[in-house]
């Protein structure tokens, strides 16, 4: 039986979704399942724009269900508990990332690493369930996914710190680029690279940022706080930094060379990917070869991680640089992050913009 | 007094012939290379011909100094260092030295009489007893990397024994058994050096086609005796074969140094060893001994009896099978990869676990083609390797005399050498040739 989003599940909802690859939003009524008993509903407070949700609602990568309703950088406020959640309890704050189900019982569930389960359920547009994002008023998941907010972390400006946050956090920690005294380049100054020089700056380590855009040098240096700024299409000031950084963190989407950052890392070095181009990347061998080199990737995190890196945030008062914006506002605010126009993140008020008609 | 001048330019030397004091004349005389001319002869008639002698011999000194040392600091050129001193490899050194040389980009092996230097105070010198066959040596004499300049001796896995050490060796004494790998210098002072991975040292020397110290070439192990650097030279286990140990010097490091540094060695894990020959077969034995579960990749179906009851893999993928790749998809916990021809990496990273490392020993000349989300998704490494520092391959040839590894050889005599480099290419060798250096290679 074909039963619609308004009317496969017993509790109404409205959102905004998009309807086919052109990507435009609009109002849409839809329904969500009852709070089970491990689940937590939410009212959404804040919810982020991130460039996944741009790429998802055009179907860039080729697996759109539609209609789609993004968001996966959203914060809230408990209104109610399923009778087995122990984390929350109604009127805490909450929020929740990119993934709102695994299999818990894999390798890599087991070992917080939900994010890489091959049977993942995404916030929205999952492969298998249908599940429906932020950008909507209320939300419901199970207790293991849901993020504990901190007191004293901003709603708005650390919303994006559940996608984007973790997004940089991770390979941090991970590839071993969070120690003070290291060298780290971030490549983008956009809403990952942003975030990216402050945990790194937070981490003692010293950062250059790395863009094609000289104009962005201001903001790096005197708004950021990184260290120092190269521009990558400049050959004398990539020739001056070549083999003097421990990492390099790639924000980028865009399709750009890796060989280049390869040279500026130091023996041993390493280039993560966090950012992934369309198109494939050519990568020459040599260069990894003589320096014992890598290049790696990293996909958000997991849970468990996710909450550390919420609550180093809270601690070390990292937010997202942002621009708040009413939930009619998204498609202009869609087509001004295609050109790149938002310093860094928006961001949806979606209580307070979020009507029902 | 009154001095009449007359100026002739003169040529070559100085001199000053007091004869002609008696007559107040002297002459200056000064190299070809000044560029303007200057006037360097006086005759000088004086009034006062009893003081004029001092005057004027005191005044040619000064002349001679100034202009002396101006025409040195100007115009002479500075000594020509050794390097670009035209002095053939026998002459440019006191020790006489015999080998095999490729002479031009044929990569064709002949004998050649050369020169090493004398043992200095930190010197190990050993006759070589064997030297195995890289197909780095075989790259190197044709030239195919753009650096090589003729004539070059290969040979960078040199087994021998010790016939003279230096006033100040410690850890070698005459007739200990000895290796040299591809390392025969370093700077000892850069960030890579402290950490004993003088290979990553940017300013590291190799065994053979390399500048030395001294600025002359280095010359390989296809030759009759070969003097190191103490610290470059390793000490060869009692218990470990000098012939089928030798490419453990190369090959053996080559594969070693990744298993250990990627965490590949723990009993248990799963690693893929793709490409089945001199670097291959080695890692598909140390990954054996470290106690993992060896999946070897090849495009050669026919290679999998050797790589199942030969070397003990426990199972065998022929890589360009979609069907048998997609049965080890995520089932790796790393990959090591020998395969210097260009291949696609997407197939590869995909039999990875998360978390799974992909890594390079050979080295493509062609860029590879790399999907970032094939990375991104599943947190996936792809790293390069280049042989190993000293301790480490110390460390692997105790290892490998431990653990009875050894490469799979077929000896061959010197003269055999175009022979075997010629079966290289067509990889028609199981699996590494080793040279008999010793009682093949004969004085001219």
């Amino acid at each position: 039986m074909g039963s619609s989003p308004e009317t496969e599940h017993p509790v109404k909802a409205l959102g905004y979704a998009a309807r086919d690859s052109s990507g435009v939003l609009s109002p849409i009524n839809f329904s969500r399942r009852e709070t089970g008993d491990e689940d937590v509903r939410f009212k959404v407070l804040y919810c982020g724009v991130c460039h996944s949700d741009l790429h998802s609602v055009k179907n860039d990568w080729l697996n759109a269900k539609y209609p789609m309703i993004p968001g996966h950088e959203i914060v809230g406020v408990v209104t109610e508990v399923g009778s087995k959640v122990k984390k929350v309890k109604v009127g805490d704050k909450v929020g929740v990332g990119c993934m709102v189900g695994s299999c818990r019982s894999c390798d890599q569930c087991d070992a917080d690493q939900e994010q890489y389960c091959s049977n993942l359920v995404q916030t929205y547009n999952s492969h298998a369930d249908v599940t429906y994002g932020g950008y909507s008023d209320h939300m419901v998941c199970n207790e293991h996914f849901i993020i504990s907010w901190p007191e004293n972390l901003p709603l708005d400006g650390g919303a994006p710190l559940l996608c984007a946050g973790i997004t940089v956090y991770s390979p941090m920690r991970y590839y071993g680029l969070d120690k003070p005294g290291m060298h780290v380049g971030v490549v983008g100054l956009g809403g990952l690279g942003h975030v990216g020089v402050m945990f790194l700056k937070a981490f003692g380590v010293k950062v250059t940022v790395i863009s094609t855009n000289p104009n962005k040098k201001e903001e790096a240096v005197g708004k950021l706080g990184a260290d120092s700024f190269l521009v990558s299409r400049d050959q004398q000031q990539m020739q001056a930094a070549v083999g003097t950084m421990d990492g390099i963190i790639d924000t980028v989407s865009a399709d750009h060379p890796l060989t280049p950052l390869i040279s500026l890392l130091k023996p041993n070095g390493k280039l993560v990917l966090v950012g992934a181009p369309t198109k494939p990347h050519e990568l020459p061998a040599f260069p990894l070869l003589f320096g014992r080199k890598l290049v790696g990737g990293s996909l958000i995190g997991g849970i468990k991680e996710t909450q550390e890196m919420i609550d180093f945030a809270a601690k070390h008062k990292i937010t997202a640089a942002i621009e708040l914006i009413p939930i009619d506002y998204i498609n202009t605010a869609m087509e001004r992050l295609q050109k790149s126009d938002v310093r860094y993140r928006f961001v949806i008020d979606v209580a307070n913009t979020l009507k029902s008609t | 007094m009154s001095l009449d001048l007359e100026v002739v330019t003169c040529q070559l030397h100085c001199s000053l012939p007091l004869s002609s004091f008696q007559d107040s004349t002297f002459v200056l005389f000064l190299t070809q290379n000044i560029p303007t001319p200057l006037p360097l002869s006086y005759r000088i008639n004086s009034t006062f011909p009893h003081v004029t002698p001092y005057v004027i011999f005191a005044t040619s000194l000064y002349l001679f100094y100034t202009t002396h040392k101006l025409l040195r600091q100007k115009h002479f050129p500075p000594p020509p260092e050794a390097s670009s001193m035209a002095k053939s490899p026998e002459s440019e050194h006191p020790i006489k030295a015999y080998g095999y040389a490729a002479r031009d980009t044929s990569g064709v092996l002949s004998p050649l009489t050369f020169s090493r230097r004398a043992t200095g105070d930190k010197d190990v010198r050993f006759k070589v007893l064997y030297c195995g066959i890289c197909h780095s040596d075989l790259h190197f004499v044709k030239n195919e990397w753009g650096v090589t300049t003729y004539p070059v001796i290969p040979g960078h896995e040199l087994v021998g024994v010790v016939t003279e050490v230096g006033s100040k060796v410690e850890k070698f004494k005459v007739g200990d058994k000895v290796g040299v790998g591809c390392l025969v210098g370093s700077c000892g002072s850069c960030q890579s050096c402290a950490n004993d991975l003088e290979n990553y040292c940017p300013k590291q020397i190799l065994t053979y086609g390399f500048p030395y110290h001294d600025g002359t070439r280095t010359y390989g192990g296809y030759s009759d005796h070969m003097v190191a650097d103490e610290h470059f030279v390793l000490s060869w286990p009692e218990n470990l074969p000098l012939d089928s140990g030798a490419p453990l010097l190369c090959a053996g490091i080559t594969t070693y140094s990744p298993l250990k540094h990627f965490g590949l060695d723990k009993p248990g894990m799963k690693v893929g060893v793709v490409g089945l020959g001199g670097l291959g077969h080695v890692a598909v034995k140390f990954a054996k001994a470290f106690g993992a579960e060896v999946t070897v990749f090849s495009t050669t179906p026919a290679k999998k009896q050797e790589a199942l009851e030969g070397l003990k893999a426990d199972h065998f993928i022929v890589s360009k099978d979609p069907e048998q790749m997609k049965s080890a998809a995520s089932s790796l916990d790393g990959i090591i990869d020998t395969v210097s021809a260009t291949h696609p990496i997407a197939p590869l990273l995909s039999v990875l676990k998360p978390d799974g490392k992909l890594v390079l020993v050979g080295a493509p000349e062609k860029p590879l083609e790399l999907a970032a989300f094939s990375l991104i998704a599943g947190r996936k490494i792809i790293a390069g390797s280049a042989i190993g520092g000293l301790k480490e391959t110390q460390e692997m040839l105790d290892f490998a005399a431990k653990h009875g590894v050894t490469a799979d050889i077929e000896l061959i005599p010197i003269d055999y050498v175009n022979t075997a480099m010629d079966r290289i290419l067509k990889s028609d060798v199981r699996y590494r040739f080793v040279i008999d250096v010793a009682n093949s290679l004969k004085a001219p």
